[in-house]
């Protein structure tokens, strides 16, 4: 909301600098986007007349004038402009000024450009005729006639004066950021008023008194409300319109608020919106038919062409404007193509209505198309306005000699709306703030904003002008006494409350793993919860399995995040393919986060969202044992102590001989926690890498559930161990996993550790067989082990070995 | 005799002196002290003198026995320095070569962001709670006071899954949940993941984080959400920021405020950081509006609340002067292990 500071203080006083009054503002919930200088920057620049031009020698598309700057001598300025003529009021950029816009049909530009005498094709020059571009003027907002070529001033103004003081083009505009529940303050009257508490002034409201001529309106138009979307219907009729440019006061107005002057009418209804907020439109009354205005709702099926000549089709949450036969504008939201004013307009209806808010909303919605007084009304307006503006308007009109008023208005007003009054509780305000404020204090700030109280003690009845539909509740008023007691006046307290801080277990865990991850040399990543759901037949998923039950987004961005992720695979696999293509040489990453799997067994409709753990790596020195450690000490950490490795062909994703189901054994079950492996080639192909990758992906959730992390201690050894080495003869494709079960089967609780240190195939070794050697450790807790209690054990051991698995010691 | 032992006294510490090897040391004990050594000789043909005269003789060889030990003892240990010093020497090394890498992995800036608020917010007695990513629409709008047309409630804002279920735009869900389930005092903090239909780019992400903050009990004033935000500002940016409340609108607070602090990269000047203003907005927040309170089952009058959230890739970004907010989520290395 673009606010010029001059346009306020025509409402109030405002006597403070510019950034005090933006400072003091923001402190009382104006919130401040931008504060600029309005066409800053002109230095130099004066009003000239230009008294003679004559043809250039040299060039055909250059002129010479002699322009009158209010000195004794003219000064001679060479020009390309082909609007100019002679008696053209104009800026004239003098030798040595500035001005803030970039030149004619040059980019924009920071900073000012700095004008010179000098010569063109031979001819001196003393500066520079300016465009309103190049005294700064937004290009959107320059009136249309000034829009090409020099700026030709209109207005009565003094030779000589310089040009920022002749136009007014000195002012402060404070781009303020409007919340959604004071669309009152969507007006210069709204600001002013919120300037007027903050600052302590009064509010003056604008002339909306007109002498009115003695026909009246009703004569001349009728209205009929036929739905409950219209809330007021007050219309206006102005005859012997002069269409023409608005005075120069007015459009800077317009201007400076962001807004292009048209003509006079148009300007007029613009500016009172701006002042009052309420929207307003003006029909020339050659297009309605009947004299009559009819508001009601359109019938499905319906087509309407607006002034935009675009052809919408309607229905019946769309409110109309008709006349007796057809259609003319939809309500609130745009005028129809035909009932515009026209350069001849001679008799114009005013019509300043309010219409339902969600009616509004609805009707823009369906129709796909917002307008400046859709979003106004969209947002709520106080219907107590429309006379006030539309009585304005006819001000305007006579003040610029515009038209003549008929006397009264069409005034349509179902019901009226009045505000409620609140109960607000001195003590109550007192004790959300943490102050003690009085309730005079309070009273006069709510009277600084308009409002009325009543009540005593303890007790106020606070009813809010009409304006202010946002103020329903105690603590809206609260806020209101906090802001203009001043947020930065409140005490810093802290809380008196005795919680206890702690955290969920489920959390705890997952920072313990996180830690050990990156202890292990392990970058943590974040990726986006919702995917393509391509990535799962980029890593081979099979066609039915459940990773590909996806909860689906039905607006997504695009097909890249349209489903929720059931897996974190696939999103490590694009960030190790990200990594890889960026040349980094190794890449130890892991994420943890959720996963979104559908469960219509839940009442509320959500699905399962399970916390899932991620590794994945390549490089030189990794491969999948290195991964295997990883997890061992990883999930060790975690409270898994038992687990177990089991070799998987089956699942796509993996290499069919280098993957394995993760088992952890608790006392009661074997549990299956996560899969790991190397990626299968076709995988690392779809991803564009051409390296080993390997991957890991673990259910954290079934971590958490078995996870026992209790620290129980055991005594140190007091008494001496004995190893003995091993090295088993067996066959090539047994799994050393199986000769571990067997030893720790055959063992007793002696067998205090089992370590293999080496497996070899070759030369000493048979065809089809392979060399497993192990270093067993015995100890007894409470003694001496001797030679003969070690030897039952390990005897029982080989012996096992050898009945179950055929395997024979090999001299070592 | 006595000019024998003199003689081979002096002999053995003439040739004890010369000796630089352990070996030679070795040679001379045997050639003076062993079997056949030249003092134990003298020692063996003691027997044939007078007893006074051996007597006297053998206290004197004794001597030099013993002296000639202890010359022998130093001069071992001597020995034994030298050859230490010579293996030190040789085993010295060039300490500015470089050392073995350690890899650390690093944590994500995200994480390392979240860690620090929660750890902040801890000391001051909050609880850290969370909540799901997919949510209901009653739990992320209805019973946070959003009104049914609020335009955050658009499909051109909000993803759905359906008409029901979002996903969630904001971690205050995790308010109506936590309000549902607990009796005051309540003193949450709730990080989480969060989504809003933005298209990616150098200031927005479709999904980002978030970190909500909810203090609930009898006698809570703005003070106190004045006191609790103040504190997290100086412990999270530096004791000398300062902060800002500014009055703002949210749904769901009432009073509502936005709260800015001094920048940190100027302390207050003005600079690129602060565009200018030596203020950079970090959070909203406010005193619980009722209607979400009244939702939760809690009595208005007698407690009142407050809350707050905060973005955490914004902070992120202003701490770390992170330029591109999709850096966060392209998870290259090189980024990532900046924040060890």
């Amino acid at each position: 909301m673009l606010v010029s500071l001059e346009w306020i203080k025509d409402y109030t006083d405002i006597n403070v600098s510019t950034s005090e009054f933006c400072e003091k503002m923001v402190m009382s919930g104006s919130n401040l986007e931008t504060c600029t200088e309005f066409c800053s920057g002109i230095d130099g620049v004066v009003v000239g007349r230009i008294e003679k031009i004559e043809k250039h020698p040299e060039a055909d598309k250059l002129v010479i004038c002699q322009l009158n700057v209010g000195k004794d001598d003219l000064v001679q300025i060479v020009t390309g402009a082909d609007n100019i003529f002679e008696g053209a009021v104009v800026p004239v950029a003098l030798h040595n000024s500035k001005i803030p816009g970039p030149l004619h049909g040059a980019p924009k530009t920071e900073g000012e450009t700095k004008i010179t005498k000098g010569k063109l094709r031979g001819v001196v020059s003393n500066g520079m005729l300016c465009s309103a571009g190049e005294l700064g003027l937004d290009e959107k907002v320059v009136p249309t006639a000034h829009r090409d070529g020099i700026w030709i001033i209109e207005e009565d103004v003094k030779l000589g004066e310089d040009i920022a003081v002749a136009l007014g083009l000195t002012d402060s505009v404070i781009d303020f950021e409007i919340t959604p529940n004071r669309p009152d303050c969507l007006s210069m009257i709204g600001m002013a008023r919120e300037a007027a508490a903050t600052f302590n002034t009064e509010l003056k409201y604008p002339e909306t008194g007109c002498k009115e001529s003695d026909e009246k309106t009703e004569d001349c138009i009728q209205v009929e409300v036929k739905s409950d979307l219209c809330l007021r219907y007050t219309a206006r009729v102005i005859k012997d319109v002069k269409i023409k440019q608005s005075p120069w006061w007015l459009q800077k107005r317009l201007i400076k608020a962001g807004m292009r002057p048209i003509n006079n009418i148009v300007d007029i209804t613009n500016f009172v919106m701006m002042e009052y907020g309420q929207p307003l439109h003006a029909f020339d009354i050659r297009s309605i038919e009947g004299s009559k205005i009819i508001v009601d709702v359109a019938k499905k099926g319906d087509k309407f062409t607006t002034l935009d000549e675009v052809e919408r089709n309607l229905s019946e949450n769309i409110l109309m404007i008709n006349d007796a036969k057809k259609a003319v504008a939809i309500a609130g939201v745009m005028g129809g193509l035909d009932s515009g004013i026209m350069a001849d307009t001679t008799t114009v209806i005013i019509e300043s209505a309010t219409f339902d808010k969600d009616g509004i909303r609805k009707a823009s919605k369906e129709l796909g198309h917002r307008t400046e007084a859709s979003g106004r009304f969209e947002k709520g307006i106080d219907p107590n306005l429309c006379v006030a503006a539309a009585d304005r308007v006819c001000h305007l009109i006579e003040l610029t000699e515009s038209g003549a008023v008929l006397k009264d208005s069409v005034d349509v007003y179902p019901k009226e709306y009045v505000s409620v009054p609140v109960k607000v509780r001195v003590d109550r305000v007192n004790k959300v703030l943490g102050i003690e404020a009085s309730r005079q204090f309070m009273t006069d700030v709510f009277e600084s904003l308009e409002m009325t109280v009543s009540g005593d003690g303890n007790i106020m009845i606070v009813t809010p002008p009409t304006v202010r539909q946002d103020l329903l509740i105690e603590e809206d008023f609260i806020e209101e006494v906090a802001r203009m007691y001043g947020y930065e006046n409140l005490p810093t307290t802290l809380p008196k409350s005795n919680a206890v801080s702690g955290e969920s277990e489920h959390r705890k865990l997952r920072n313990i793993a996180r830690e050990s991850l990156c202890s292990m040399g392990f970058n943590e990543i974040q990726t986006y919860s919702f995917v393509s759901p391509r990535g799962i037949d980029k890593i081979n998923i099979d066609e039915d399995s459940w990773e590909r039950a996806f909860v689906e987004l039905i607006n997504p961005l695009g097909d890249e995040n349209s489903v929720m992720r059931t897996i974190l695979t696939p999103n490590m696999m694009d960030v190790l393919a990200r990594n890889y293509s960026r040349k980094i040489e190794k890449v130890r990453a892991f994420e943890i986060g959720n996963t979104f799997v559908k469960n219509f067994m839940n009442l509320d409709g959500l699905p399962d969202e399970t916390y899932s753990i991620c590794l994945g790596m390549y490089g030189e020195d990794v491969n999948f044992f290195s991964l295997k450690g990883v997890i061992k000490e990883l999930l060790n950490i975690l409270g898994i102590e038992r687990l177990s490795f089991i070799a998987e062909k089956e699942y796509g994703v993996y290499h069919p001989g280098r993957c394995a189901r993760i088992v952890a054994h608790t006392k009661d079950e074997d549990v299956e926690i996560g899969i790991m492996g190397e990626i299968h080639p076709d995988v690392t192909d779809n991803y564009g890498i051409s390296q080993r990758v390997y991957v890991c992906e673990i259910m954290f959730e079934i971590i958490h559930e078995l996870s026992d992390r209790e620290i129980v201690f055991s005594q140190l050894p007091k008494y001496p161990s004995t190893s003995r080495d091993i090295a088993l003869l067996v066959d090539e494709d047994l799994e050393v996993g199986k000769i571990e079960e067997t030893i720790l089967e055959a063992s007793t609780e002696i067998l205090e550790s089992l370590k293999m240190f080496d497996i070899y195939k070759g030369k000493q070794v048979a065809e089809g067989k392979k060399s497993v050697a192990y270093s067993l450790t015995y100890r007894h807790r409470d003694k001496t082990l001797k030679d003969a209690d070690v030897d039952m054990v390990h005897e029982n051991i080989l012996k096992a070995l050898e009945s179950k698995l055929s395997a024979t010691l090999r001299e070592m | 005799m006595q000019e024998k032992l003199t003689k081979i006294l002096s002999e053995a510490k003439e040739q004890l002196e010369k000796a630089t090897q352990l070996s030679e040391a070795e040679e001379i004990r045997v050639k003076f002290l062993g079997k056949k050594g030249e003092l134990t000789s003298i020692l063996r043909s003691m027997g044939k003198l007078e007893p006074e005269e051996r007597k006297k003789l053998g206290m004197a060889a004794n001597n030099a026995r013993n002296e000639i030990e202890a010359m022998l003892e130093k001069k071992k240990e001597a020995v034994k320095g030298k050859v230490k010093d010579i293996k030190l020497k040789a085993e010295a090394i060039d300490v500015t070569e470089p050392g073995k890498e350690v890899e650390l992995g690093s944590k994500h800036p995200i994480t390392v962001t979240i860690e620090e608020m929660t750890s902040i917010f801890e000391s001051m007695g909050f609880s850290v709670t969370e909540g799901p990513e997919v949510e209901t629409v009653y739990y992320n709008f209805d019973a946070l006071n959003a009104e049914p047309n609020h335009p955050a409630r658009d499909m051109t804002d909000t993803f759905y899954i359906n008409k029901d279920i979002i996903l969630r735009t904001q971690t205050s869900p995790v308010q109506a949940r936590t309000l549902e389930k607990e009796k005051p005092p309540i003193m949450i903090l709730a990080p989480g993941r969060c989504f809003r239909c933005d298209t990616p780019d150098a200031t927005h992400s479709p999904m980002f984080h978030q970190v909500e903050g909810m203090v609930v009990d009898e006698g809570i004033t703005m003070g106190d959400l004045r006191g609790v935000l103040d504190k997290f500002a100086k412990d999270m940016f530096g004791s000398e920021v300062k902060t800002k409340f500014r009055p703002h609108h949210f749904p769901f607070t009432e009073p509502s405020a936005e709260m800015d602090v001094s920048c940190f990269k100027c302390g207050g000047k003005g600079c690129r950081v602060c565009k200018g203003s030596g203020w950079i907005e970090v959070l909203g927040c406010g005193m619980i509006h009722p209607n979400v309170l009244k939702v939760g089952g809690i009595d208005t009058e007698k407690y009142t609340g407050f809350a707050f959230g905060i973005g955490v890739e914004r902070i992120a970004m202003l701490k770390y002067g992170i330029d591109d907010i999709r850096l966060m989520y392209e998870n290259d290395m090189r980024f990532i292990s900046q924040f060890k």
